[in-house]
């Protein structure tokens, strides 16, 4: 064989491995997926155009994800009316870990599975929990990596401020 | 020759793409790195004993392992 031509072989295949081995984290800016195209598990809020919605991906056995539900049973209470929807979307692997958790910890807002993680690897997570602030038009405006307590917390309520504001 | 490039092709394409036939734990697959048992400084006293045959056999110290288990959180 043409030792160009089995150079260039080489270089696509690695290119296209390079390519679907990467999922790049969506960012600030970015267009979030439409949720509905996912087959999550769960109902899904009717209607998200106009809110500001939380996307938060979480699991039962993510020690600072149960951390973080106390919080955001409080955003939910203190926004909700101004529009804020809190959509927390669980990737266990098992239901029934997920269900057990719910059990034991109280979520004032919307929880869906996404069963087969497949919006998680979209979404490109590398850290649970993570959780992306969205717009009223479905635009990443903010991201979190971690639930570190008050901070995050305080955090959230600024940023879903300023998105009130607007 | 015809047969020799398509053979030659399709062991260069078996062989990168078993390169990327290796994968990593997904952070949201982490269930069992995050398991308590998965720790390494679950145990104290068993940390302390271990810690003791090392300065005694090997004048060496601390400067080993980090906080929590695998889970990645934050």
């Amino acid at each position: 064989m043409n030792i160009s031509r089995l150079k260039k072989f080489t270089l696509a295949t690695l290119l296209a491995a390079t390519f679907f081995t990467a999922q790049a984290a969506l960012k600030v800016g970015d267009r979030f997926p439409d949720l509905n195209g996912f087959k999550l598990e769960g109902k899904l809020p009717d209607a998200l155009k106009g809110k500001i919605v939380i996307v938060d991906f979480w699991a039962s056995w993510c020690q600072p994800c149960k951390e973080s539900f106390p919080a955001m049973n409080d955003l939910q209470k203190q926004y909700g009316d101004q529009g804020l929807v809190i959509i927390a979307v669980n990737e266990d692997e098992e239901k029934s870990d997920m269900q057990d958790f719910l059990k034991a910890n109280t979520a004032a807002f919307t929880v869906v599975r996404d069963a087969k993680q497949q919006l998680v690897a979209v979404a490109g997570i590398q850290t649970m929990p993570s959780s992306f602030i969205l717009d009223d038009t479905g635009k990443v405006r903010f991201t979190h990596t971690g639930f570190h307590g008050t901070e995050t917390r305080k955090e959230y309520g600024q940023q879903i401020e300023a998105l009130l504001k607007k | 020759m015809r047969l020799k490039q398509i053979v030659l092709l399709t062991a260069l394409a078996v062989a990168v793409g078993s390169l990327t036939g290796c994968d990593t734990v997904k952070p949201w697959q982490r269930k069992t790195l995050a398991d308590y048992t998965m720790r390494g400084d679950r145990d104290p006293i068993g940390e302390s004993i271990a810690d003791h045959i090392f300065f005694s056999r090997e004048m060496a110290s601390g400067g080993k392992g980090v906080g929590g288990g695998g889970c990645g959180c934050n």
